[in-house]
């Protein structure tokens, strides 16, 4: 074959390229170039409508004397610690029940995934009435006999951030029993017929052998949880609208709230750059760790 | 032969098409008045420009101004205007105007004489930037009020306190008695605005002006405003037992005899009469928390959004004519609760609370409010602080006080 006849690599799978093109403008003039926009603003002093004048890191200095943003980011690390501990951890031992070849195990599947069928909206509602002191569980309680009985959550500045990590375990553990059973149906049976014969107890095959080959699961599972975690905001606007005062509020929260309650676009980006910015920072360790070491070894 | 049947269809099509709108235009109007007092109100509105040929197509945005705003905002900047929609005059539309994105009313408003009929002439102004008129003034609203229910002192066996002094000295006796002594919803808004009003009456008109209007920080700082945040402290401590969220709700709690009272702008009053409640008898009001008789010339007020479709155009004229109409005017208001943008006329089925105030602002006891004030920016920032301290009992007046006197210094 001569040179001139070898297809030029650029036109190798055109067909493919060419319907692939919508999704890399998508990638390139939404993401790239939304979130390259968003940074540039936020150097600005853009109120209501963007403009061009800078005022140097003077919104990121005004976001970190803001005590609402603060309250807001130690309520995403403790949210965010306690879904991903939480989720994984009873997700797991869900899965692993429901892996003892139990009869109805498609109904109790079901049962565990249907909460994840409701938005984060309506998840936050029924769970804003159930932890209602006057209508919820401690009403209930208290009506049983139990009269000194106290579970407000939600009306407790302190612990109201828990109130909210509740709902969302509650809507979230589900889809994570799901992909770990999943992943432990993946795992050979002969691994552990030679587990029983070598005589290892189930929990220490269960830790030792099987997490271990389940990595890739665990991985899938953790970039899911872990994105529904920056993100959150539906559930607490569902759930406190960020009370009582600013007690459960969030970066996303704050983020629009200042981009259009305050009219004041500087401040919200300057915001939401520093979300960006944490997850970056939690990323790209990870992802060369994970992609960038794979193809060396 | 088919194809002719089918052209003249469709040129009959086309051609009721275009006879339409010519008959009667459809004007898309977004407001956020959407309790029970406040709808309405706004199908007064809504008949009053039906009677004109043309259609009020009513474009209700739930969630109170908060949640409305940046849904009208986004329509007009994202190149969907809407034919025209409600702000509270002041500074929230500024932006907008100044972009060029809304209508200059200046020809009408010289047409009608506007600057006769309006009154008080401050409304207006609130309406004007760089010398044009941009906005058709509404109604009056103030926050100014304290909403009292007389059943509830009754059940705790006092009488109804003649202001926020005596009210706050009733406060144990009514916690006795199993009442909520002051509804403050959890919306962050409200607890800002009851700060603001506790400010105008215990402060004074001059200290409410120094600290909003001049940014005055190091007086925010001083004694005279620590002692505004004592009363708040107080306001604080009696509203701790609210466990709702929306305005009209706290409302609800007074009207039923839960609570107390409840400090809240005058468009509470439309919740009383919806209840069915009477003036004097079943509630009693106090402006300006009976100590400081000044109300405030706040308000909702209607923009026009540029349009290049002609015939929505001229029937923004129409409905701006409607809107300061003296008849709209009083079926409006009267529903509303709050006091009609022109003097000329006649209330006299205006109820007890709407009366007191109309003698207050016959005697010219006005002044301006925040958002005539204050860019949305300080006001949510104000939002933020004061929902935080009405929420946290632990937090001192100290770093409260300083917290807030670094929001006017840095305020625009």
């Amino acid at each position: 074959m001569s040179s001139s006849q070898r297809p030029n690599q650029l036109f190798r799978n055109l067909n493919a390229k060419v319907a692939s093109i919508p999704m890399i403008l998508t990638a390139l003039v939404v993401f790239v170039g939304g979130t390259a926009w968003t940074v540039l603003y936020s150097f600005t002093n853009s109120k209501l409508l963007p403009r061009l004048t800078f005022v140097g890191l003077d919104q990121y200095h005004r976001l970190w004397a803001t005590p609402r943003w603060l309250v807001s980011i130690e309520n995403l690390l403790i949210y965010g610690v306690i879904s991903l501990v939480f989720s994984l951890v009873i997700g797991f031992i869900l899965a692993a029940l429901l892996d003892q070849k139990i009869r109805f195990e498609d109904t109790f599947r079901t049962i565990f995934l249907y909460p994840f069928a409701l938005s984060f909206i309506v998840t936050g509602l029924v769970w804003q009435w159930l932890l209602n002191p006057d209508f919820g569980i401690q009403r209930v309680v208290r009506d049983l006999g139990w009269t000194s009985f106290s579970f407000d959550p939600l009306y407790n500045s302190s612990i109201v951030i828990y109130g909210i990590s509740i709902a969302a375990l509650w809507q979230g553990t589900g889809l994570v029993m799901c992909l770990m059973l999943a992943g432990l149906r993946g795992i050979d049976e002969d691994i552990w017929k030679a587990a029983r014969v070598d005589g290892i107890p189930m929990w220490k095959t269960y830790l030792f052998i099987v997490i271990p080959m389940m990595r890739p699961v665990f991985i899938t599972t953790l970039v899911i949880i872990a994105a529904g975690i920056v993100k959150v905001y539906d559930l607490v606007v569902a759930q406190t609208s960020g009370g009582p005062g600013i007690a459960s509020e969030v970066p996303a929260k704050y983020v629009y709230d200042y981009m259009f309650f305050a009219q004041n676009l500087g401040q919200g980006f300057a915001a939401s750059t520093m979300m960006l910015l944490s997850v970056v920072i939690v990323i790209v360790p990870w992802a060369y760790l994970e992609f960038g070491g794979r193809k060396r070894g | 032969m088919r194809y002719k049947y089918l052209t003249a269809a469709f040129a009959a099509t086309v051609a009721l098409n275009f006879a339409g709108p010519a008959a009667a235009t459809d004007l898309e109007v977004t407001h956020w008045w959407t309790s029970g007092g406040e709808a309405a109100a706004v199908a007064e509105l809504a008949k009053a420009f039906d009677a004109t040929g043309n259609h009020w197509v009513d474009g209700a945005i739930a969630g109170s101004g908060g949640t409305a705003r940046p849904i009208m905002i986004s329509r007009i900047t994202g190149g969907d205007p809407m034919g025209a929609t409600q702000f509270n005059h002041g500074r929230q539309a500024e932006e907008l105007v100044q972009a060029g994105l809304m209508r200059d009313l200046t020809d009408i408003a010289t047409k009608d004489k506007w600057t006769e009929v309006v009154r008080p002439k401050s409304l207006l102004d609130s309406c004007t930037i760089d010398g044009k008129i941009y906005c058709v003034p509404v109604n009056i609203h103030s926050w100014q009020w304290l909403w009292l229910s007389n059943e509830a002192f009754q059940k705790a066996g006092l009488p109804v306190p003649k202001d926020w002094n005596e009210f706050v000295a009733d406060a144990p006796a009514l916690e006795k008695a199993g009442i909520i002594p002051l509804a403050v919803g959890g919306q962050p808004w409200q607890a800002s605005g009851a700060f603001d009003v506790l400010m105008a009456a215990i402060g004074g008109t001059d200290t409410f002006l120094k600290v909003y209007k001049d940014k005055d920080a190091t007086f925010a700082a001083g004694p005279e405003i620590a002692k505004v945040f004592k009363a708040a402290d107080d306001a604080r401590k009696m509203a701790k037992n609210t466990n709702v969220q929306d305005w009209n709700q706290a409302t609800n709690l007074v009207i039923t005899g839960k609570a107390a009272g409840q400090i809240m702008g005058d468009w509470a009053q439309g919740e009383f009469q919806v209840a069915g409640k009477t003036a004097g008898k079943d509630y009693t009001c106090l402006p300006g928390l009976g100590l400081n008789e000044v109300i405030a010339t706040g308000g909702d007020a209607f923009y026009f959004p540029l349009l290049k479709d002609e015939e929505k155009a001229k029937a923004q004229v129409v409905l701006a004519e409607t809107l300061l109409d003296p008849k709209t005017q009083v079926a409006f208001n009267l529903k509303k609760g709050s006091l009609p943008v022109r003097g000329d006329v006649d209330l006299n089925t205006a109820n007890d609370c709407m009366k007191k105030g109309l003698a207050i602002l016959a005697k010219g006891a006005v002044m301006p409010w925040t958002d005539q004030l204050l860019s949305q920016d300080t006001q949510k920032q104000k939002e933020d602080l004061f929902s935080e301290f009405f929420a946290k009992p632990d937090m001192s007046l100290e770093e409260a006080q300083k917290r807030f006197a670094g929001i006017i210094g840095s305020a625009d």
